[in-house]
Parts: C-alpha cells; sequence; structure tokens
C-alpha cells in the first residue's frame, strides 16, 4: 500500500518535474529553434487531449513563418525516419510523456527549380 | 501761369465792359466794380441786353483801391497737393529707410464706368467676336467702314451729322443682318467622333529556364517512446542539479574574475604605451626564469676539462637568437654596442646574387633572447653595420642596392633618420663596409662606406641630409680620384673590405674583390701608400689589431686567413681553414687572439701566442651541409662571441678558460698588464717571423 502511495507521489512528481520542453535533437539556428519550441509548447498546452488538433496547428503556423513544407508528429510513442532539408529540423520532449518532431521537407520534384519568363 | 479769366471771356460775350483783364474772377471784388460801373454807365440798351441788376452777396468783402489793383496770380500745377511728401520705403540694398521722391499725383475726384459701348468701337467688335458672332471678312468690312464713317464725323459739323448718320444707319443695320443671316457660326456636333488606332509590332516572348541546387538535406530517424523520454527528463535534471552545483561552489569567485578581466581589457584600448615598460620588464623576467641555467652558464660556468688539456679551449654555447620573419634572410653583419655590453645590432639580407630582397635590422639583448629589442624592416638587404662608438644609439647602415643609412634608436618609427639617395652620390653596388669616423671640424658625425662600385666614401650628417665625399676611386692599376675627361676610364677595382688604423688616423686598408689589399691614405686620394697581394679571391674581411699598430688580419672565400705586418708586404701568417671564411675578429681581450668563421660551420680561434699554427680550437656549431657561417664578432667586455649564419640565426658563445689565457705569471712577479703587454707579446712573436728573414735577406 505504502509502495502504491509513493508511485503516486513519485508519479506527481514526475509530472511537475518534467513538463518543461526538452529539445532532444535540432539543427536550426537559435532563433527559430526558440521560436519552434514556443510554438510546440502552445499548441500542445492548447490540445492536450488532441494530438492531431496539435500537430495541424504546428504545421500551418510553422509554413506560415518559415514557408512549406512542414511535417509534424506528436505521439506517445512512434519511430520515424525522415529526410529533411539541413537546419529544418527539431526533435523535442515535452510535458513528460509526448515527442514532438517538426520537420521542413518540400518534397516535390521541382524544388528548386525557378522559371522567370522575361517579355 | 496766368488763366484766361472766366468773367471776361464773359464780359466780351455780354457787355462792352472790358475793365479788368487779367482780373481773377473769383475775386469778389473785381465783380463788384464791375458791377458798379455797369450801373454807372448803363444805358438802355444794355439793360435790356444785361436783363439783370447786379447782385451783390451780402458778405462781401469791402476792399480798397489798392487791394483790389493787386495782382494776384494764381498757379496751376500738376502737382497733387494732398499726396504725401514723406513716403519712405525700405530698400533691402542699402538696409535702411529711403524717402521716395516720386508719388503718384495723380487725384482721382470722380470715376463711373460706363456700360454702353459705342457699336462700331473696336470693343464692340471685340466683344462681337467673342461672341461668335463676327465673320472674319465682315468684320473687315465693318470696320473699315466705321473707320471712315469716324473719319468723317470728327472732320464735319453737327451739320453734316444726320446725313452721315443716316448712311451709317443704312448700312448698319445691313451688314447686321448679313451677318446674322449669312454667317452662321458654325457649332461642331459634340457627338462625332472618328477614332484611329495602329498595331506596333509585339516583341517575341523567350523563356529563360536555369535550375538551382536543391536545398541541401539530411536523414534524422529516433523512436520516441515512454522509457526513452523519461530517459531524457532524468538525464536532464541531473545535469541540471549539477550544474547548480557547480554554479553555487563558482559563484563567488566568477565575480571576482569577471571585474579582474574587464579591467585591463578597458586599459588596454585606452593606451598600449603605458604597459610597454611593464610587460618589458615582464618579458624580461620570464626570459630570465626560462633561461635561468644559460644565464648561469654566461656567469659562472669555466670549462673544467680545460685544466687538463695542454692547449685546446672548448665554447660553450649560450643563447640563439632568431628572429620569425628574418628566417630567410641569413646575417650580414654584427656589432656590439659599445655603451650597453648586453646589445648588438644584427643586419638581414642576402649574400646570393639571384635571391635579393628585403633585409632587417635587428637589436638584440643577451637579457632577451626571444624576442628583438628593435626592428627595423628595410627595402633592401642589410650588408653591414656599425653602432657609433660615442653616440651609440646612432647605426650606419649599407644596403645591398648601394644606399647608406642612419638610424636612431632614439627616434620612434621605423624609417632611418638620414638616406643616401641616387642623388646624393649613393653607391651604384652593394655597401660592403661602413665604418664610424670621430666627428669632424665642426663637429658633425661622419663615416665611411666602401661598395665594390669601387668608392670608397665619406657621409657627413649635416642637419637632415646626408653629404658625401669621395675618399677614393679603387682602380685595378692604381688609385685615381677624378679621372682626366677624355681619358679612358681606369678598369675599376671592387672594394669589399676596409678598416681603420686604431691610432694613425689617415691611415685605412680596403680589401677588393681581386684579393689586394691596398694601404691608403684619406689625404692621398690619387695613390695607394701600399699594395699587398693578398688573396686569390675576394677579401672578406681585413682588420687592424687592437693593441699593435702594425698588425691586421685578412681573411678571404680562398680559404685563409692571414696575418700581415703592414711594413711588410708578405703576410706574417698563413692560416687555411679548408673551408671558405666568412668573417675574422680579433679578440679585444688579447692581440694574439682571433677567431674565424668558415662556410662548413667551423669556429676557428687563434691564440698565436698559444700555437702558431693551428687553431686552439676548432667547433662544429651548426649543421656542416646545411648552414654556412657568415660573421662573427667579440663582445668588448664578456668572453662571449657572436656567430651569425645564413639561415638568419645568431649564436652565442662563451669562450673557455683556455682561449682567453694570459701569459702564465712568473712567481714572485706581479703580472704586467695593459695594452702595452699585449703589444710586447706580439712584438715578441713578429720579431721571431722577421729574423729568419732579415738572415735571408
Amino acid at each position: 500500500m505504502a509502495g502504491t502511495g509513493e508511485g503516486k507521489k513519485e508519479e506527481a512528481d514526475y509530472k511537475r518535474l518534467h513538463s518543461f520542453p526538452l529539445i532532444r535533437h535540432t539543427d536550426m539556428p537559435e532563433e527559430m529553434r526558440v521560436e519552434t519550441m514556443e510554438l510546440c509548447v502552445t499548441a500542445c498546452e492548447k490540445y492536450a487531449t488532441n494530438n492531431e488538433s496539435a500537430a495541424k496547428m504546428i504545421k500551418e503556423s510553422m509554413d506560415k513563418k518559415f514557408g512549406s513544407s512542414w511535417h509534424v508528429v506528436i505521439g506517445e510513442g512512434f519511430g520515424f525516419e525522415v529526410t529533411h532539408e539541413v537546419k529544418n529540423l527539431l526533435y523535442m520532449f515535452f510535458g513528460g510523456s509526448l515527442a514532438v518532431c517538426v520537420w521542413k521537407c518540400s518534397y516535390h520534384p521541382d524544388a528548386g527549380y525557378t522559371c522567370v519568363s522575361a517579355g | 501761369m496766368p488763366v484766361p479769366n472766366n468773367n471776361a471771356a464773359f464780359a466780351r460775350k455780354g457787355s462792352n465792359v472790358q475793365k479788368v483783364p487779367g482780373a481773377k474772377s473769383t475775386k469778389a471784388a473785381t465783380k463788384k466794380k464791375d458791377e458798379e460801373e455797369a450801373v454807372e454807365t448803363g444805358t438802355g440798351w444794355e439793360e435790356w441786353s444785361q436783363g439783370k441788376a447786379l447782385v451783390r452777396p451780402p458778405d462781401q468783402m469791402e476792399l480798397t483801391e489798392a487791394e483790389l489793383k493787386e495782382e494776384n496770380t494764381r498757379i496751376l500745377t500738376a502737382n497733387n497737393p494732398h499726396a504725401p511728401q514723406n513716403i519712405v520705403r525700405y530698400s533691402f540694398k542699402e538696409r535702411s529707410y529711403k524717402p521716395i521722391n516720386i508719388v503718384d499725383q495723380m487725384a482721382v475726384h470722380f470715376v463711373l464706368e460706363g456700360s454702353l459701348v459705342h457699336q462700331d468701337s473696336e470693343e464692340a467688335r471685340k466683344l462681337g467676336v467673342k461672341e461668335g458672332l463676327a465673320q472674319e471678312i465682315a468684320t473687315v468690312d465693318a470696320t473699315a467702314e466705321s473707320e471712315e464713317e469716324k473719319a468723317e464725323t470728327s472732320v464735319n459739323p453737327a451739320v453734316d451729322g444726320g446725313d452721315v448718320e443716316e448712311a451709317g444707319d443704312e448700312d448698319r443695320p445691313d451688314s447686321a443682318a448679313s451677318r446674322i443671316n449669312k454667317k452662321e457660326p458654325k457649332v461642331t456636333n459634340q457627338f462625332n467622333f472618328s477614332d484611329r488606332a495602329s498595331q506596333t509590332l509585339n516583341n517575341p516572348m523567350r523563356d529563360r529556364i536555369c535550375q538551382t541546387e536543391p536545398p541541401p538535406r539530411s536523414s534524422f530517424s529516433a523512436t520516441a517512446n515512454q522509457w526513452e523520454i523519461y530517459d531524457a527528463y532524468v538525464q536532464e535534471l541531473q545535469k541540471q542539479e549539477k550544474n547548480k552545483e557547480k554554479q553555487k561552489g563558482t559563484h563567488s569567485h566568477k565575480d571576482n574574475g569577471k571585474s579582474k578581466k574587464v579591467m585591463p581589457m578597458e586599459t588596454q584600448s585606452e593606451d598600449v604605451t603605458k604597459w610597454t615598460m611593464a610587460s618589458k620588464i615582464l618579458e624580461r623576467t620570464i626570459s630570465q626564469n626560462t633561461f635561468d641555467d644559460i644565464a648561469q652558464d654566461f656567469k659562472y660556468f669555466e670549462d673544467a676539462s680545460d685544466e687538463f688539456r695542454e692547449q685546446e679551449g672548448t665554447l660553450l654555447p649560450l643563447w640563439k637568437f632568431q628572429y620569425d620573419k628574418a628566417k630567410t634572410l641569413s646575417v650580414t653583419a654584427l656589432c656590439w654596442n659599445n655603451k650597453y655590453q648586453d646589445l648588438f645590432a644584427v643586419g638581414l639580407g642576402s649574400y646570393d646574387f639571384s635571391r635579393q630582397g628585403c633585409g632587417m635590422l635587428l637589436f638584440y639583448s643577451l637579457k632577451n633572447p626571444a624576442f628583438p629589442e628593435y626592428i627595423y624592416p628595410t627595402s633592401s638587404g642589410v650588408m653591414c653595420l656599425d653602432i657609433h662608438v660615442q653616440y651609440f644609439h646612432l647605426v650606419a647602415v649599407g644596403f645591398y642596392n648601394g644606399c647608406v643609412a642612419v638610424y636612431s634608436l632614439k627616434e620612434e618609427g621605423r624609417e632611418p633618420v638620414y638616406k643616401s639617395t641616387a642623388k646624393t652620390g649613393k653607391h651604384t653596388d652593394p655597401v660592403w663596409q661602413v665604418h664610424w669616423q670621430s666627428d669632424d671640424m665642426d663637429s658633425n658625425h661622419n663615416f665611411y662606406s666602401v661598395s665594390s662600385d669601387g668608392r670608397v666614401v665619406s657621409w657627413t650628417l649635416v642637419k637632415n641630409e646626408l653629404v658625401f665625399t669621395d675618399i677614393i676611386r679603387l682602380t685595378l692599376t692604381g688609385a685615381v680620384s677624378e679621372g682626366p675627361k677624355g681619358a679612358q676610364a681606369p678598369s675599376i677595382a671592387s672594394g669589399t673590405s676596409f678598416d681603420f688604423h686604431k691610432q694613425i688616423d689617415y691611415m685605412f686598408l680596403v680589401g677588393t674583390e681581386e684579393g689586394k689589399i691596398h694601404k691608403c691614405s684619406k689625404t692621398y686620394s690619387s695613390q695607394f701608400l701600399e699594395t699587398y697581394d693578398a688573396h686569390s679571391m675576394a677579401v672578406d674581411t681585413v682588420k687592424w689589431n687592437y693593441f699593435h699598430p702594425k698588425v691586421f688580419v685578412s681573411c678571404s672565400s680562398d680559404w685563409t686567413v692571414k696575418i700581415w705586418d703592414h711594413t711588410i708586404n708578405t703576410p706574417m701568417f698563413v692560416f687555411d681553414l679548408q673551408a671558405a671564411v666568412g668573417d675574422v675578429a680579433w679578440s679585444p681581450y688579447s692581440s694574439t687572439v682571433f677567431a674565424a668563421v668558415t662556410t662548413d660551420g667551423t669556429v676557428h680561434v687563434f691564440d698565436l701566442n698559444v700555437n702558431k699554427y693551428e687553431a686552439i680550437c676548432q667547433q662544429l656549431v651548426v649543421d656542416k651541409k646545411k648552414t654556412k657561417l657568415t660573421h662573427v664578432e667579440f663582445n668588448p667586455i664578456h668572453p662571449v662571441i657572436i656567430v651569425g649564419d645564413d639561415r638568419g640565426y645568431v649564436t652565442s658563445f662563451k669562450l673557455s678558460p683556455n682561449l682567453r689565457k694570459k701569459p702564465k705569471a712568473k712567481k714572485g712577479h706581479e703580472l704586467p698588464k695593459g695594452p702595452e703587454v699585449e703589444v710586447a707579446k706580439m712584438e715578441k712573436l713578429l720579431s721571431l717571423l722577421r729574423e729568419p728573414d732579415q738572415n735571408s735577406g
């Protein structure tokens, strides 16, 4: 009985202590990293129960701020291997149980293809 | 101007009374008189014609006869009496108020604008045109007519007026009617348009396409699950705790450190010169600590093994001097400072004809072998230098490009204080040696230089320029100061070295590239006092002995060092060193000791008093194959020599006791000292050599 009580207390402690955002991996520049991290925190707090909405919000905001095309994965357990444009990846933990991966990859055959018409 | 009298005119017309022509009608007095006379002389028909009695106004003035006769003139002028006289206006040009003389004199009493316009007048015609009623031709006609009419009316009095008017009337309605009927103005149709359009050439369209590199990508993979997340958080928390502990521990220290760090940063930016002295002392202290063992050796070490050797001595390497920027240059000159015995100058340049470039003048102190005390980069290679004996801040330098210059250590900056130019008689070939002389009669500093262009030149420092005097021109046949014009120029002998006699002021020796040594005098520029056929190659150095007035030494690339008595044409001693000799130097402490350096990296020290045939010390001091020794110089006080090589290094050596051995004192005798002893020592040696000569001769 005592064990479970302790366990509960520990769990609460853990929840309290582990609520801060923890960046696991990123290659973004400082400014962008901070902004993205704050955005993720906001989104996850806003849609605490709906990861899909949170991901949608993050993706749309990132698309607006840094151009398309951003991809966001939020979940408690998943594995991934992604190809991303360098300096455009953020993988962080938040709230003790959530993992958020945000990256940019404009996967388009014409990516980097510019057409200029001169009259 | 008298004005015609109205009354008078009236009287002429109406009556025969013509009493007062010219009198003023306005004057009541005249009127009155008229009336009186009229009454007096009044006749029937006059009364009839006048029909009225003169009525006198009740308030008329009574005037005496005289007053009546008085002539009052009234003058009408064009001036307006009411016009102001004192108008001033500010003049910006003169910046003051100026009275204005010209005032508008016109006074308008009554104005009435008329609204009627004469039909035939110009104005009316214009109005008509404006209203669009008039047509061109008609107007021309009408105007012509109206002008004619005008002319007629003005000429004819009122009698013809009616007639003319009739004619005018006849005409006018006619013309007016014709105008209105026939020439009605054409009103444009405002709704009638016509469009015009044209097609211009359309520029052909072109497509430009280019492909840019796609933005760089990379892959990333990870697995997110609860235990990983948990581990990451725990790890992070542990790290944070550790950091906190560290910060607490170092907090107090950090504050101190910060304030300390900031201080020098600020002051550094202010003024570095404040710190130079302190930093120099610190540098010296550090180098003293670093090279402590060498300093100890320099002061106290005496090679104990010398006691067990018969004659040979050794050289103990001390400090090595090297400057990074002078690595590619070779040492071309060395000179100790007479006043500060730890200070010496190093000239850096190149002896290689094909590798000439910039040079450098460095000053090292034995107290700080790590870095030069003074650095003077030069555009041409330094070939020789000399520090003034009394004014030890003055350094004369000869360059490969033929210039000579004087640097002053007192001056800031890296430029020489004096420099010869092409105008001021610079040498046309490398300057091989410079030598300060004692001040001349005007107490100007002066020095001599010798160059392979065959000139020996005296340079005098006058105010801010170098004044040159050619002392001698070296030729193969003999010295000629000024060749006669037109005569064939004698072939030039190239001077490579010279030295001035220590006691006899005018005498000096010049070594040449041809291997000859000439004894010259400053006063006889036309010929040599003596010529010694000394070497088979260029004479690298020629030097008088410090003690004995007759003895000098010479060395050459032909492997030999020769000792001469200047009174005798043949060398007293000849030493073959088995390699080209770069430099030779007499010791300042003994008349019989000298050192020579050779290109195979060996230093040879001779003491003739000990061994007349061989060096008492032959020591390889540098890498034999790679490095050539170029110069050697004795310290004036300490038993130390410095040796320069062709890789820019200067090495100092301590002479072991055997190399500076004094003659053994006989028991009970006090050891005599002084230059006389040294002279005697040398003389003894020379006499030994002379005697067989004399015997044979």
